[in-house]
Protein backbone atom coordinates (compact mmCIF):
# COMPACT_ATOMS: atom_id res chain seq x y z
CA UNK A 1 0.00 0.00 0.00
CA UNK A 2 1.29 3.37 -0.90
CA UNK A 3 1.62 5.67 2.08
CA UNK A 4 0.29 9.11 1.47
CA UNK A 5 2.56 11.87 2.68
CA UNK A 6 0.96 15.22 3.33
CA UNK A 7 2.73 18.49 2.78
CA UNK A 8 1.52 21.51 4.64
CA UNK A 9 2.22 25.18 4.39
CA UNK A 10 5.01 26.31 6.68
CA UNK A 11 4.02 29.54 8.34
CA UNK A 12 7.46 31.11 8.19
CA UNK A 13 8.91 34.56 7.60
CA UNK A 14 8.17 34.34 3.90
CA UNK A 15 4.47 33.75 4.48
CA UNK A 16 2.18 36.74 4.22
CA UNK A 17 -1.52 36.72 4.87
CA UNK A 18 -4.18 39.13 3.69
CA UNK A 19 -7.06 40.32 5.84
CA UNK A 20 -9.28 37.78 4.08
CA UNK A 21 -6.81 34.90 4.72
CA UNK A 22 -6.72 35.76 8.40
CA UNK A 23 -10.52 36.00 8.68
CA UNK A 24 -10.97 32.64 6.97
CA UNK A 25 -8.30 30.93 9.09
CA UNK A 26 -9.95 32.21 12.28
CA UNK A 27 -13.56 31.91 11.08
CA UNK A 28 -14.03 35.48 12.21
CA UNK A 29 -15.51 38.60 10.73
CA UNK A 30 -13.27 41.29 9.29
CA UNK A 31 -14.35 43.68 12.06
CA UNK A 32 -12.82 41.43 14.69
CA UNK A 33 -9.42 41.45 12.95
CA UNK A 34 -9.65 45.22 12.52
CA UNK A 35 -10.25 45.57 16.26
CA UNK A 36 -7.13 43.49 16.95
CA UNK A 37 -5.17 45.83 14.70
CA UNK A 38 -6.64 48.91 16.36
CA UNK A 39 -5.63 47.50 19.74
CA UNK A 40 -2.10 46.85 18.52
CA UNK A 41 -2.39 43.07 18.90
CA UNK A 42 -1.61 42.67 15.21
CA UNK A 43 0.64 44.91 13.19
CA UNK A 44 0.06 44.55 9.45
CA UNK A 45 2.14 46.14 6.71
CA UNK A 46 0.35 48.42 4.24
CA UNK A 47 -1.81 51.45 4.83
CA UNK A 48 -5.38 50.65 3.88
CA UNK A 49 -6.99 47.48 5.26
CA UNK A 50 -7.53 46.21 1.72
CA UNK A 51 -3.76 46.20 1.24
CA UNK A 52 -2.89 44.80 4.67
CA UNK A 53 -0.30 42.03 4.73
CA UNK A 54 0.15 40.09 7.96
CA UNK A 55 3.24 38.07 8.89
CA UNK A 56 2.62 34.39 9.67
CA UNK A 57 2.99 34.85 13.44
CA UNK A 58 -0.10 37.08 13.27
CA UNK A 59 -2.18 33.96 12.74
CA UNK A 60 -0.89 32.38 15.93
CA UNK A 61 -1.47 35.59 17.87
CA UNK A 62 -4.98 35.84 16.45
CA UNK A 63 -5.70 32.22 17.41
CA UNK A 64 -4.50 32.77 20.96
CA UNK A 65 -6.48 36.02 21.19
CA UNK A 66 -9.58 34.15 20.03
CA UNK A 67 -9.17 31.43 22.66
CA UNK A 68 -8.42 33.88 25.48
CA UNK A 69 -11.54 35.88 24.64
CA UNK A 70 -13.69 32.78 24.39
CA UNK A 71 -12.36 30.79 27.35
CA UNK A 72 -11.44 33.45 29.87
CA UNK A 73 -13.75 36.31 28.88
CA UNK A 74 -10.84 38.72 28.57
CA UNK A 75 -11.46 42.00 26.75
CA UNK A 76 -9.17 43.17 23.96
CA UNK A 77 -6.83 45.39 25.99
CA UNK A 78 -6.45 42.44 28.38
CA UNK A 79 -5.75 40.07 25.49
CA UNK A 80 -3.12 42.46 24.15
CA UNK A 81 -1.44 42.60 27.54
CA UNK A 82 -1.50 38.80 27.97
CA UNK A 83 0.02 38.31 24.51
CA UNK A 84 2.83 40.76 25.21
CA UNK A 85 3.57 39.17 28.57
CA UNK A 86 3.49 35.67 27.07
CA UNK A 87 6.01 36.74 24.47
CA UNK A 88 8.31 38.15 27.14
CA UNK A 89 7.89 35.01 29.23
CA UNK A 90 8.75 32.80 26.25
CA UNK A 91 11.89 34.79 25.56
CA UNK A 92 12.92 34.65 29.22
CA UNK A 93 12.29 30.90 29.35
CA UNK A 94 14.25 30.31 26.14
CA UNK A 95 17.12 32.33 27.54
CA UNK A 96 17.09 30.43 30.80
CA UNK A 97 17.01 27.17 28.87
CA UNK A 98 20.15 28.14 26.95
CA UNK A 99 21.94 28.86 30.20
CA UNK A 100 20.55 25.89 32.13
CA UNK A 101 19.42 23.23 29.67
CA UNK A 102 17.01 20.57 30.90
CA UNK B 1 -17.15 4.40 31.36
CA UNK B 2 -15.80 5.99 34.54
CA UNK B 3 -17.80 8.24 36.78
CA UNK B 4 -16.50 11.80 36.93
CA UNK B 5 -16.73 13.79 40.14
CA UNK B 6 -17.21 17.31 38.83
CA UNK B 7 -17.00 18.80 42.32
CA UNK B 8 -13.69 17.11 42.88
CA UNK B 9 -12.38 18.35 39.52
CA UNK B 10 -13.10 21.91 40.59
CA UNK B 11 -11.96 21.42 44.19
CA UNK B 12 -15.41 22.25 45.56
CA UNK B 13 -17.80 20.73 48.07
CA UNK B 14 -21.30 19.73 47.04
CA UNK B 15 -22.68 22.68 48.95
CA UNK B 16 -20.80 25.22 46.80
CA UNK B 17 -22.85 28.24 45.72
CA UNK B 18 -23.12 29.30 42.07
CA UNK B 19 -20.74 32.14 42.94
CA UNK B 20 -18.22 29.68 44.40
CA UNK B 21 -18.44 27.64 41.22
CA UNK B 22 -17.90 30.61 38.99
CA UNK B 23 -14.95 31.80 41.08
CA UNK B 24 -13.34 28.35 41.15
CA UNK B 25 -13.78 28.04 37.40
CA UNK B 26 -12.16 31.42 36.74
CA UNK B 27 -9.17 30.59 38.90
CA UNK B 28 -8.63 27.15 37.42
CA UNK B 29 -9.22 28.32 33.86
CA UNK B 30 -6.48 30.92 34.25
CA UNK B 31 -4.15 28.38 35.81
CA UNK B 32 -4.66 25.68 33.19
CA UNK B 33 -5.48 27.59 30.00
CA UNK B 34 -3.28 25.84 27.41
CA UNK B 35 -2.11 29.13 25.90
CA UNK B 36 -0.98 30.47 29.24
CA UNK B 37 -0.13 27.49 31.41
CA UNK B 38 3.10 25.57 31.42
CA UNK B 39 1.63 22.74 33.50
CA UNK B 40 2.36 19.54 31.59
CA UNK B 41 -1.23 18.30 31.63
CA UNK B 42 -2.77 21.75 31.12
CA UNK B 43 -4.79 20.81 28.08
CA UNK B 44 -6.41 17.77 29.70
CA UNK B 45 -7.07 19.61 32.94
CA UNK B 46 -8.54 22.59 31.08
CA UNK B 47 -10.98 20.34 29.25
CA UNK B 48 -12.00 18.60 32.47
CA UNK B 49 -12.57 21.93 34.15
CA UNK B 50 -14.58 23.21 31.19
CA UNK B 51 -16.72 20.09 31.26
CA UNK B 52 -17.27 20.26 35.02
CA UNK B 53 -18.20 23.94 34.74
CA UNK B 54 -20.61 23.32 31.87
CA UNK B 55 -22.57 21.04 34.21
CA UNK B 56 -22.25 22.85 37.53
CA UNK B 57 -22.91 26.38 36.27
CA UNK B 58 -26.26 25.32 34.84
CA UNK B 59 -28.74 24.87 37.73
CA UNK B 60 -30.75 22.28 35.83
CA UNK B 61 -27.81 20.15 34.79
CA UNK B 62 -26.34 20.54 38.25
CA UNK B 63 -29.43 19.32 40.07
CA UNK B 64 -29.76 16.40 37.68
CA UNK B 65 -26.12 15.55 38.29
CA UNK B 66 -26.56 15.96 42.05
CA UNK B 67 -29.48 13.56 41.91
CA UNK B 68 -27.10 10.83 40.82
CA UNK B 69 -26.10 11.03 44.42
CA UNK B 70 -22.93 10.98 46.40
CA UNK B 71 -22.63 7.23 46.16
CA UNK B 72 -20.54 7.52 43.06
CA UNK B 73 -16.82 8.16 43.29
CA UNK B 74 -14.45 9.39 40.64
CA UNK B 75 -13.25 6.45 38.58
CA UNK B 76 -16.18 4.14 39.48
CA UNK B 77 -17.49 2.12 36.56
CA UNK B 78 -20.57 4.10 35.55
CA UNK B 79 -23.76 3.60 33.56
CA UNK B 80 -26.52 6.17 33.74
CA UNK B 81 -29.53 4.75 35.61
CA UNK B 82 -32.61 4.44 33.39
CA UNK B 83 -34.70 7.61 33.27
CA UNK B 84 -32.16 9.28 35.50
CA UNK B 85 -32.93 12.63 33.91
CA UNK B 86 -36.73 12.41 33.97
CA UNK B 87 -38.21 15.70 34.96
CA UNK B 88 -35.24 17.80 33.95
CA UNK B 89 -35.09 19.96 30.94
CA UNK B 90 -31.73 20.90 29.56
CA UNK B 91 -31.42 24.07 27.65
CA UNK B 92 -28.26 23.15 25.90
CA UNK B 93 -25.06 25.04 25.66
CA UNK B 94 -24.77 28.72 25.12
CA UNK B 95 -23.08 30.07 22.01
CA UNK B 96 -19.90 30.95 23.90
CA UNK B 97 -19.32 27.43 25.17
CA UNK B 98 -16.48 25.29 24.01
CA UNK B 99 -17.13 22.65 21.44
CA UNK B 100 -18.90 19.66 22.93
CA UNK B 101 -16.56 17.30 21.13
CA UNK B 102 -14.01 18.25 23.80
CA UNK B 103 -16.14 16.65 26.48
CA UNK B 104 -15.90 13.12 27.80
CA UNK B 105 -18.07 10.08 27.07
CA UNK B 106 -19.33 10.45 30.61
CA UNK B 107 -20.63 13.93 29.83
CA UNK B 108 -22.26 12.94 26.56
CA UNK B 109 -23.89 9.89 28.11
CA UNK B 110 -25.64 12.24 30.53
CA UNK B 111 -26.20 15.38 28.51
CA UNK B 112 -25.20 14.45 24.98
CA UNK B 113 -28.54 13.98 23.28
CA UNK B 114 -30.23 16.83 25.01
CA UNK B 115 -27.82 19.55 24.10
CA UNK B 116 -27.65 18.36 20.57
CA UNK B 117 -31.40 18.45 20.21
CA UNK B 118 -31.70 21.88 21.67
CA UNK B 119 -28.53 23.25 20.15
CA UNK B 120 -28.65 26.69 18.63
CA UNK B 121 -28.56 25.44 15.06
CA UNK B 122 -31.18 22.73 15.18
CA UNK B 123 -33.98 23.12 12.70
CA UNK B 124 -32.22 25.60 10.48
CA UNK B 125 -32.40 23.88 7.13
CA UNK B 126 -29.25 24.29 5.12
CA UNK B 127 -27.19 25.35 8.11
CA UNK B 128 -23.49 25.10 7.48
CA UNK B 129 -20.38 25.85 9.46
CA UNK B 130 -16.70 25.46 8.93
CA UNK B 131 -15.17 22.60 10.90
CA UNK B 132 -13.03 23.32 13.92
CA UNK B 133 -9.28 23.73 13.59
CA UNK B 134 -7.16 21.15 15.31
CA UNK B 135 -3.80 21.76 16.90
CA UNK B 136 -1.05 19.28 17.62
CA UNK B 137 2.63 19.30 18.42
CA UNK B 138 5.17 17.41 16.41
CA UNK B 139 8.47 16.44 18.01
CA UNK B 140 11.46 16.46 15.72
CA UNK B 141 15.23 16.22 16.04
CA UNK B 142 17.53 19.12 15.29
CA UNK B 143 18.86 17.08 12.37
CA UNK B 144 15.36 16.99 10.83
CA UNK B 145 15.40 20.78 10.57
CA UNK B 146 18.61 20.52 8.54
CA UNK B 147 17.53 17.80 6.16
CA UNK B 148 13.76 17.63 6.28
CA UNK B 149 11.90 14.51 7.41
CA UNK B 150 8.60 12.69 7.33
CA UNK B 151 6.81 12.14 10.61
CA UNK B 152 3.83 9.96 11.43
CA UNK B 153 1.45 11.81 13.71
CA UNK B 154 -1.32 10.04 15.60
CA UNK B 155 -4.39 12.18 16.15
CA UNK B 156 -7.44 11.34 18.19
CA UNK B 157 -10.45 12.91 16.56
CA UNK B 158 -13.78 12.86 18.38
CA UNK B 159 -16.68 12.14 16.08
CA UNK B 160 -20.30 11.07 16.23
CA UNK B 161 -21.16 7.54 15.18
CA UNK B 162 -24.42 6.54 13.47
CA UNK B 163 -26.29 6.32 16.77
CA UNK B 164 -25.17 9.80 17.77
CA UNK B 165 -22.57 8.65 20.29
CA UNK B 166 -19.29 10.39 20.68
CA UNK B 167 -16.35 8.16 19.84
CA UNK B 168 -12.67 8.84 19.40
CA UNK B 169 -11.23 7.84 16.08
CA UNK B 170 -7.49 7.44 15.78
CA UNK B 171 -5.85 8.34 12.56
CA UNK B 172 -2.25 8.55 11.54
CA UNK B 173 -1.04 11.23 9.20
CA UNK B 174 2.32 11.13 7.53
CA UNK B 175 3.49 14.68 7.27
CA UNK B 176 6.46 16.10 5.49
CA UNK B 177 8.57 18.33 7.72
CA UNK B 178 10.45 20.61 5.34
CA UNK B 179 13.99 21.62 6.18
CA UNK B 180 14.49 25.00 7.77
CA UNK B 181 11.73 24.83 10.39
CA UNK B 182 12.23 26.56 13.74
CA UNK B 183 11.08 25.83 17.27
CA UNK B 184 7.47 26.94 17.70
CA UNK B 185 6.85 27.39 13.99
CA UNK B 186 3.62 26.04 12.68
CA UNK B 187 2.67 24.05 9.62
CA UNK B 188 -0.86 24.38 8.34
CA UNK B 189 -2.54 21.38 6.74
CA UNK B 190 -5.64 22.72 5.05
CA UNK B 191 -8.77 20.65 5.46
CA UNK B 192 -7.23 18.16 7.93
CA UNK B 193 -9.14 19.51 10.93
CA UNK B 194 -12.67 18.62 11.96
CA UNK B 195 -15.20 18.06 9.18
CA UNK B 196 -17.58 20.93 8.49
CA UNK B 197 -21.30 20.92 9.23
CA UNK B 198 -23.58 20.83 6.20
CA UNK B 199 -21.65 22.10 3.23
CA UNK B 200 -19.15 23.90 5.44
CA UNK B 201 -15.47 23.36 4.72
CA UNK B 202 -13.34 21.18 7.00
CA UNK B 203 -11.14 22.96 9.52
CA UNK B 204 -7.38 23.06 9.31
CA UNK B 205 -4.78 21.13 11.24
CA UNK B 206 -1.94 23.14 12.73
CA UNK B 207 1.23 21.33 13.69
CA UNK B 208 3.61 23.12 16.00
CA UNK B 209 7.27 22.21 15.69
CA UNK B 210 9.00 21.24 18.89
CA UNK B 211 12.58 20.04 19.09
CA UNK B 212 13.50 17.06 21.20
CA UNK B 213 16.23 17.58 23.75
CA UNK B 214 19.53 16.89 22.04
CA UNK B 215 22.65 15.73 23.90
CA UNK B 216 24.86 18.20 21.98
CA UNK B 217 22.81 20.96 20.43
CA UNK B 218 20.49 23.66 21.72
CA UNK B 219 18.42 25.79 19.39
CA UNK B 220 17.70 29.50 19.48
CA UNK B 221 15.53 30.40 16.50
CA UNK B 222 17.63 29.17 13.59
CA UNK B 223 20.88 29.45 15.54
CA UNK B 224 22.30 26.30 17.05
CA UNK B 225 24.53 26.28 20.13
CA UNK B 226 27.06 23.67 21.10
CA UNK B 227 29.47 23.39 24.02
CA UNK B 228 32.93 22.72 22.64
CA UNK B 229 35.53 21.32 25.05
CA UNK B 230 39.10 22.41 24.24
CA UNK B 231 42.46 21.79 25.90
CA UNK B 232 44.43 24.52 27.67
CA UNK B 233 47.11 24.41 24.95
CA UNK B 234 44.51 24.68 22.16
CA UNK B 235 43.08 27.67 24.00
CA UNK B 236 46.48 29.31 24.57
CA UNK B 237 48.22 28.56 21.31
CA UNK B 238 45.29 28.44 18.94
CA UNK B 239 44.38 25.38 16.90
CA UNK B 240 42.17 23.91 14.24
CA UNK B 241 39.75 21.48 15.86
CA UNK B 242 36.94 19.35 14.47
CA UNK B 243 33.43 20.42 15.50
CA UNK B 244 30.33 18.27 15.03
CA UNK B 245 27.36 19.90 13.32
CA UNK B 246 24.02 18.31 12.41
CA UNK B 247 25.32 18.47 8.83
CA UNK B 248 28.54 16.59 9.63
CA UNK B 249 31.85 17.65 11.21
CA UNK B 250 33.61 20.85 10.16
CA UNK B 251 36.95 22.34 11.12
CA UNK B 252 37.00 25.39 13.37
CA UNK B 253 39.90 27.72 14.06
CA UNK B 254 40.42 28.46 17.74
CA UNK B 255 42.28 31.80 17.95
CA UNK B 256 45.26 32.02 20.29
CA UNK B 257 44.46 33.08 23.86
CA UNK B 258 40.84 31.98 23.73
CA UNK B 259 39.06 32.07 27.06
CA UNK B 260 36.41 29.72 28.37
CA UNK B 261 32.82 30.58 27.41
CA UNK B 262 33.74 32.37 24.19
CA UNK B 263 31.19 32.02 21.40
CA UNK B 264 32.88 31.12 18.14
CA UNK B 265 30.57 31.55 15.19
CA UNK B 266 30.29 29.19 12.26
CA UNK B 267 28.42 31.34 9.82
CA UNK B 268 25.37 29.79 8.12
CA UNK B 269 25.97 26.40 9.76
CA UNK B 270 22.75 26.70 11.79
CA UNK B 271 19.31 25.68 10.61
CA UNK B 272 18.94 26.42 6.89
CA UNK B 273 16.62 29.22 5.80
CA UNK B 274 16.60 32.71 4.38
CA UNK B 275 18.74 33.80 6.05
CA UNK B 276 20.19 30.59 7.53
CA UNK B 277 21.08 30.45 11.20
CA UNK B 278 24.60 30.31 12.58
CA UNK B 279 26.19 27.64 14.69
CA UNK B 280 27.92 28.83 17.83
CA UNK B 281 30.60 26.73 19.48
CA UNK B 282 30.95 27.82 23.10
CA UNK B 283 34.45 27.05 24.31
CA UNK B 284 34.93 25.12 27.52
CA UNK B 285 38.53 24.69 28.55
CA UNK B 286 38.95 21.29 30.15
CA UNK B 287 42.02 20.44 32.14
CA UNK B 288 43.67 17.00 32.00
CA UNK B 289 44.03 15.23 35.34
CA UNK B 290 47.42 15.23 36.99
CA UNK B 291 47.31 11.46 37.15
CA UNK B 292 50.94 10.63 36.46
CA UNK B 293 54.26 11.92 37.73
CA UNK B 294 55.03 13.35 34.31
CA UNK B 295 51.73 15.27 34.30
CA UNK B 296 52.36 16.57 37.82
CA UNK B 297 55.84 17.73 36.79
CA UNK B 298 54.39 19.61 33.83
CA UNK B 299 51.84 21.42 36.00
CA UNK B 300 54.58 22.33 38.51
CA UNK B 301 56.68 23.71 35.73
CA UNK B 302 53.77 25.86 34.54
CA UNK B 303 53.21 27.08 38.08
CA UNK B 304 56.83 28.16 38.37
CA UNK B 305 57.26 29.69 34.95
CA UNK B 306 53.92 31.33 34.17
CA UNK B 307 53.37 33.22 37.44
CA UNK B 308 49.68 33.44 36.71
CA UNK B 309 47.03 34.69 39.13
CA UNK B 310 43.52 34.12 37.70
CA UNK B 311 42.06 35.96 40.73
CA UNK B 312 43.90 39.23 40.32
CA UNK B 313 40.61 40.99 39.46
CA UNK B 314 39.11 39.74 42.70
CA UNK B 315 41.75 41.71 44.61
CA UNK B 316 43.36 38.64 46.21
Amino acid sequence: MKIQILSGMVLDEQTELSLGDLCRACSQHEDWVRELVAEGVLDPIGGDHRQWRFPAEALQRAHIAMRLQRDLDINLPGVALVLDLLEELDQARARLHRIEPG
Amino acid sequence: MKFKDYYDVMGLGRDATQDDIRRAYRKLARKFHPDVSKETDAEIRFKEIGEAYAVLKDPEKRSAYDQLGENWHAGDEFRPPPDWDAGFEFRGRGPGDRNASDFSDFFSSLFGEEFRQSGPHRGHAGFQARGEDHHAKVLIDVEDAYHGATRGIVLRTPELDGAGHLTARERTLNVKIPKGVKQGQRIRLSGQGAPGVGNGAAGDLYLEIEFKEHPLYRVDGRDVLLNLPITPWEAALGANVPVPTPDGPVSLTIPANTTSGRKLRLKARGIPGQPPGDLYAITQITVPEASSDAAKALYRKMEQELAYNPRSKLGV
